[in-house]
C-alpha cells in the first residue's frame, strides 16, 4: 500500500506525533550518547501505518518529537522492526 | 552521566521435555505395587508407596537406595514407578495430542501437508529460528493448513475429523478414540514431522504424551505426619496414590481373568480419572476427588499454582527474621519520626556490634549493664542477648544470661560480635500493610516505652492509612550500617513529608491540631497571660516576650501572637485560609470574615490558621517551611504546631453533641415549607409528563428529561434545607467550626444532620425497582413522585419515616458493595501493574529502563523532575519568585 492509494492522511490526525528517521550521524551520535545497542532502543513495527507512511526499513531508527504535559516537547527514539507477518 | 554498567545474565533458553517410560523406570528406585503404606507394626511395606527405598523422612533412618540420612548427609528421596495397566491420557498435554492428530494421518503418521507445503514450512521454520524470532503463529498455521486436508497425500486414507472431548477423551468422526489407539497413532508420527508440530525431536517423542508408567514422587513430597493419638495422616498425593493403585489393579485383574469388555472400559476410564485428578484436580469437566471430609484434594497442580501456591508463597514469598508486630495507639507526645516500642519487644530484638578495640570497652558494659544493681523497673537498660565468637572458621553463639555475664564480658575478644538489645535512637522501619505506596514503608527513631503497644505521633496516619481500632504493624530492624544510611537519607519520616504524587506534604496537622490552630487564632482572640504561658511551655517556648493587652487590670497575649511563636522569623505569606466563604467579589487584605491569612516576618498578622495553614495535603505554612528551610524543619514545625495546638484546645475545651444540630422552630418551619414546595414542583412535573406537555432536553428522551429535571429539584432542596440550617447555626457552633476548618466533617454531612437527607440514589438514579411499577407496597403502581422514588425530607436528627429508612438503607447498601468490589479489583489491577513495572528504574545518565537495559523512557517523566520535588508538578515556582523578586525591589 503506498501513500498515494490512502485518501487519509494518517500523519495529519492530532494523536499522530511526528515521525522522522534520522541520518547516519545522528544515529552514530545518539547511540555514542546513550552508550547503547540499538536493540536498547524502544521499538516499532514496520507494519505500523506510520512504518508504511514515511517508509521506513527494518534497522533504521524513527525519531519521534510528541507534546508533553510535563516537558512541552519529548524527542524519543523507536528502532524499526520486522513484524512476524 | 554514563550509565553504570550492570552485571545482568540474559537466561539463554529454557527447555521442557517428556519423562519416556524408559527414563521414568530408570529413575525409579522401586516399582509400586502395593496399594498400602504401613504394616501393622508400623513398618513401612516393601514396594508399598512408603517403601523405604523411596527416601527417608523421619531422623536416624537410613535410606535404602542411598544410605544416608534425612539430618546431616540429607538423603534427597528417590522416585518409584507404577506400571500402569493400561495406557492413559496426560491432561496437560491434551492440546498437543489433540494437535498432533488433527496435522497427521492415522494410517501412516504423515503430515497431512503437500510436499509443497511442507517444504516450503520448514524453510520458513529454519528462516524464524535464525533471526529468533517468535514460531508460535508459524506453528499454528500449520496446525491450520493440516486440519483443511481431506485425504492424506501419501496414503490417500480418509482423513477423519479430531474432536476433543474435555477434559481427557478424543473422537474421530465421532467414534471415541481409546487410549491405546491414541498411542499407536502418535507412535507412527516420523521424526522429521516433530518440528513443524512445535515439539522438540531431541527431547521428546509424541507418543510419550500418554502414560504407560506413572513416576512416584519420594516420601520427602508428601510426608505423613503422625498425629498425637499415634495414627497416620497421610499426605493427600499419598491418598491419591493409593487410588490408583488400587484401581490399577482391579484393572490389571480384572484384563487377564478376560472380563467382558464393559467391565475394562469402565475400569480404565476410573483409572483416567485418578490419575486426571492426581495430576490437577481443578479440570474442568470433572467433579474434583473429595478427602473422606468433604475436602477437595490437594493434588500436584493445586501444589504450584495461585497465591498459596508453590511459586507465589514459598520462592516469591521470603519471610524475615528481626522483626516485630503488635497493635498500634497513638502517642501525641512522641515526635512524627519516633516509634514508641514496647519494652517487650526491644529485649526481643537485636542489632549486631562487631567489637572492635575502640569499643570493646563499651561492648563489656553492654554485656554486664542490665544485671549490675537492683532492678530499676521504670528505666529501660538494653542489654546484649547473644555474643558469637569467630575463631578459625568456627561460630560459636553464647547466650548471655545473668549468671554468665560477669565471664562472657571478662572474655570477650576483639573480632566477636555482640547481639546487642533495642536501644533509644536506633533506626527501625515502621509499616502497615496493604503497603500501596513508599509512604507505607517509613524509618523511625526507636523509644523504648512501657506497655505492649507500638505507639506514634497522629499526624503520621494518612501516609498508613491507620487508626486505632485494633490496627496492627510491622517493625524491621535495620542490621547494617549501609542499610542504616541507606534508610536515614531516604526512608525517615521527615524525607517523606513530600509526596511523590503531588510534590505537596501529605504528612501534617489533622483533626484536633486543625481545631486547636483555629480556636487560637479566629477573631482577636485574647489569651490571659498564664494560660499562654501553658500553652507556650508545650513547645518549650523560650523565645522573646511578647506584647501583652492590658485590659482592666489583666494581661493577655493576642492568640494569633502564641501562634506565631511557631514561625521562623522570615516568613512571608499570603494565602486564603480554608474558611473562606468565596464571596462574589474579594476583599482580599480586608476579609470580613477573617479568611485571608497574611504573615509579615514571621508574624501572623491577621486570618484564621486551619487547614489551609497546617493541614495535611493543603498546608500552606507547612508547605512553606519545609521547601525554605528543609526536611528537619518542616518535622519540627508539625512537632510544634500539633503540640501547640493540642495545649490550646484542651485549655480553651472543645467538644460536640447532637445539640450542635439544634435548629430554631422558625428555621424548622423554613425548611419545611422549602420541601413541601419543592414537592410540588415535582408533582408538577410529574403532572406535566404524564400529560404529554413536558418538553423533552435535547439528546434526551422524555423519561430522562423527567428524572433530570427532578434530581435538579432535590438536589436544590437539599441545599437550600442546608443553606438554612447552616444560617442558623453559627460560627460559635462546634460542629460548624470542624467542618469549616477542615478538622473533620463537612457541610453537607450537618445539613444532612439538621436540614434534610436529600435524594438516594441507586445506580446514580433515583430508585426504581422493587415490585412491579412500584419501590414499595406502600406506593401507588407507576407513582413518579418525590417520595415514592426515594426522596428523603427528613432530616437524620428528626429521624426518618420507614419509608425513607428503607429507600436509605438502599443507597447506603450500594456505597458499601462498591467500596468491597473496588479495593479487591483495583488491588489486583495495581499487582499486575507492579508486576509489569517493578524491574523499572531511573539510570545515572537519566534514562528510565527496565532490568534487561531497554528503554523505557529518555528522561524521566519527559522532563527529568522529580514529582516529590516539584512544586505541584511544575519544576519551578514562577508566582512566588515574581512575588519574591518584586519584594524585592
Amino acid at each position: 500500500m503506498t501513500a498515494e492509494k490512502k485518501h487519509f492522511n494518517i500523519m495529519n490526525h492530532k494523536l499522530v506525533p511526528l515521525h522522522l528517521i534520522i541520518s547516519e550521524k545522528e544515529r552514530e551520535e545518539l547511540l555514542k550518547k546513550y552508550n547503547i545497542e540499538p536493540n536498547t532502543l524502544p521499538k516499532i513495527l514496520d507494519t505500523d501505518p506510520v512504518s508504511i507512511y514515511i517508509g521506513a526499513k527494518p534497522g533504521q531508527i524513527l525519531k519521534i518529537i510528541r507534546e508533553s504535559h510535563t516537558a512541552k516537547e519529548a524527542v524519543s527514539y523507536r528502532l524499526v522492526v520486522e513484524s512476524n507477518k | 552521566m554514563e550509565r553504570a554498567k550492570s552485571v545482568t545474565k540474559k537466561i539463554g533458553k529454557i527447555e521442557f521435555s517428556l519423562l519416556s517410560p524408559n527414563e521414568i523406570r530408570k529413575m525409579s528406585a522401586t516399582k509400586v505395587i502395593t496399594a498400602d503404606t504401613y504394616d501393622d507394626d508400623g513398618f513401612p511395606i516393601a514396594m508399598g508407596l512408603m517403601d523405604p527405598r523411596l527416601g527417608v523422612i523421619e531422623p536416624g533412618l537410613r535410606c535404602k537406595t542411598c544410605g544416608q540420612r534425612v539430618g546431616k548427609d540429607k538423603c534427597p528421596g528417590h522416585f518409584g514407578h507404577i506400571d500402569l495397566a493400561m495406557p492413559v491420557i496426560h491432561v496437560g498435554l491434551i492440546k498437543t495430542i489433540r494437535n498432533c492428530l488433527r496435522s497427521t494421518c492415522r494410517e501412516c503418521g504423515h503430515l497431512l501437508l503437500t510436499d509443497k507445503q511442507r517444504e516450503e514450512y520448514f524453510k520458513e521454520l529454519k528462516r524464524y529460528k535464525q533471526e529468533g524470532r517468535n514460531t508460535t503463529y508459524l506453528l499454528k498455521q500449520v496446525i491450520k493448513d493440516c486440519v483443511k486436508a481431506e485425504k492424506c497425500t501419501r496414503c490417500d486414507r480418509e482423513v477423519g475429523k479430531i474432536e476433543l472431548d474435555k477434559p481427557t477423551s478424543l473422537r474421530e468422526n465421532g467414534k471415541k478414540l481409546t487410549p491405546s489407539e491414541v498411542r499407536e497413532w502418535l507412535e507412527k508420527i516420523p521424526d522429521e514431522a516433530l518440528p513443524l508440530l512445535d515439539i522438540n525431536k531431541k527431547s521428546a517423542r509424541p507418543e510419550w504424551m500418554i502414560l504407560t508408567v506413572l513416576p512416584v514422587p519420594s516420601v520427602a513430597v508428601r510426608p505423613s505426619v503422625t498425629l498425637q493419638s499415634g495414627e497416620r495422616s497421610e499426605d493427600d498425593l499419598t491418598h491419591k496414590l493409593v487410588d490408583v493403585i488400587r484401581i490399577n489393579q482391579r484393572l490389571q485383574e480384572n484384563r487377564d481373568a478376560g472380563a467382558p469388555q464393559l467391565i475394562v472400559e469402565d475400569l480404565w476410564e476410573l483409572l483416567q480419572y485418578h490419575i486426571t485428578t492426581y495430576l490437577d484436580n481443578q479440570t474442568s469437566g470433572i467433579p474434583p476427588a473429595r478427602h473422606r471430609s468433604g475436602r477437595p484434594l490437594k493434588t500436584l497442580a493445586q501444589r504450584l499454582k495461585g497465591k498459596e501456591g508453590r511459586f507465589r508463597s514459598n520462592l516469591s514469598g521470603k519471610r524475615v527474621n528481626f522483626s516485630a508486630r503488635t497493635v498500634i495507639s497513638p502517642d501525641p507526645n512522641l515526635s512524627i519520626n519516633e516509634l514508641g516500642v514496647p519494652i517487650r519487644i526491644a529485649e526481643e530484638l537485636t542489632v549486631p556490634v562487631r567489637v572492635t578495640s575502640h569499643n570493646i570497652d563499651w561492648c563489656k558494659q553492654m554485656i554486664k549493664q542490665k544485671y549490675l544493681g537492683p532492678a530499676d523497673h521504670d528505666e529501660y537498660i538494653p542489654g546484649v542477648n547473644y555474643v558469637i565468637r569467630e575463631t578459625d572458621g568456627m561460630r560459636r553463639r553464647i547466650k548471655v544470661t545473668e549468671k554468665n555475664a560477669e565471664d562472657v564480658a571478662e572474655k570477650l575478644e576483639i573480632g566477636s560480635s555482640i547481639e546487642r538489645q533495642l536501644m533509644n535512637g536506633d533506626l527501625a522501619l515502621f509499616n502497615r500493610q496493604p503497603s500501596l505506596h513508599r509512604m507505607s514503608m517509613m524509618a523511625h527513631r526507636v523509644k523504648v516505652v512501657p506497655d505492649k503497644t507500638f505507639r506514634f505521633n497522629l499526624c503520621v496516619c494518612p501516609p498508613y492509612n491507620a487508626d486505632f481500632d485494633g490496627d496492627e504493624m510491622n517493625l524491621h530492624l535495620i542490621q547494617g550500617e549501609e542499610a542504616k544510611a541507606e534508610a536515614e537519607i531516604l526512608m525517615k519520616v521527615q524525607e517523606n513529608i513530600l509526596s511523590p504524587r503531588f510534590g505537596g506534604a501529605i504528612i501534617g496537622g489533622i483533626h484536633d491540631h486543625i481545631s486547636g490552630c483555629f480556636l487560637l487564632t479566629r477573631k482577636d482572640r485574647k489569651i490571659p497571660l498564664d494560660d499562654a504561658s501553658h500553652i507556650l511551655a508545650a513547645i518549650n517556648y523560650n523565645g522573646k516576650n511578647f506584647k501583652t493587652i492590658t485590659e482592666n487590670g489583666k494581661k493577655y497575649i493576642s492568640g494569633k501572637d502564641v501562634f506565631s511563636a511557631l514561625l521562623p522569623k522570615s516568613l512571608n505569606l499570603e494565602y486564603k485560609a480554608k474558611a473562606c466563604f468565596n464571596c462574589d467579589t474579594c476583599q482580599a487584605p480586608n476579609c470580613p470574615h477573617n479568611a485571608y491569612v497574611i504573615v509579615k516576618n514571621g508574624v501572623l498578622k491577621q486570618g484564621i490558621i486551619d487547614e489551609n495553614g497546617i493541614g495535611a495535603f493543603k498546608g500552606k505554612i507547612l508547605d512553606r517551611i519545609i521547601r525554605d528551610h528543609g526536611m528537619d524543619a518542616g518535622r519540627e514545625f508539625i512537632d510544634n504546631a500539633t503540640k501547640l495546638a493540642i495545649a490550646a484546645i484542651t485549655l480553651f475545651g472543645f467538644t460536640t453533641g447532637i445539640d450542635d444540630e439544634d435548629i430554631p422552630d422558625e428555621a424548622k418551619k423554613q425548611i419545611a415549607e422549602g420541601i413541601s414546595k419543592a414537592l410540588k414542583k415535582i408533582s408538577g412535573l410529574v403532572k406535566a409528563y404524564e400529560a404529554g406537555e413536558l418538553e423533552s432536553l435535547p439528546g434526551r428522551s422524555l423519561e430522562e428529561t423527567l428524572e433530570m429535571e427532578i434530581m435538579k429539584v432535590t438536589g436544590k432542596t437539599r441545599d437550600m434545607a442546608g443553606e438554612i440550617a447552616g444560617s442558623h447555626l453559627g460560627m460559635d457552633n462546634s460542629a460548624v467550626m470542624m467542618a469549616k476548618s477542615g478538622a473533620r466533617g463537612s457541610m453537607l454531612n450537618l445539613s444532612q444532620m439538621s436540614g434534610c437527607v436529600g435524594q438516594q440514589a441507586v445506580r446514580g438514579e433515583r430508585i426504581s425497582r422493587g415490585y412491579q411499577y412500584r419501590t414499595l407496597p406502600h406506593f401507588k403502581r407507576g407513582d413518579l413522585g418525590a417520595s415514592a422514588k426515594g426522596f428523603v425530607a427528613s432530616c437524620y436528627k428528626s429521624g426518618l419515616s420507614p419509608t425513607e429508612y428503607f429507600f436509605h438503607s438502599m443507597g447506603g447498601r450500594e456505597g458499601l458493595v462498591d467500596t468491597a468490589v473496588r479495593t479487591s479489583r483495583s488491588g489486583y489491577m495495581q499487582r499486575r501493574l507492579i508486576n509489569a513495572l517493578e524491574d523499572v528504574k531511573v539510570e545515572n545518565d537519566g534514562t528510565v529502563r527496565h532490568a534487561g537495559g531497554q528503554i523505557i523512557q529518555f528522561i524521566y517523566g519527559e522532563d527529568g523532575i522529580d514529582p516529590a520535588r516539584s512544586v505541584g508538578g511544575n519544576a519551578v515556582d514562577i508566582d512566588r519568585i515574581i512575588a519574591d523578586v518584586k519584594e524585592g525591589v
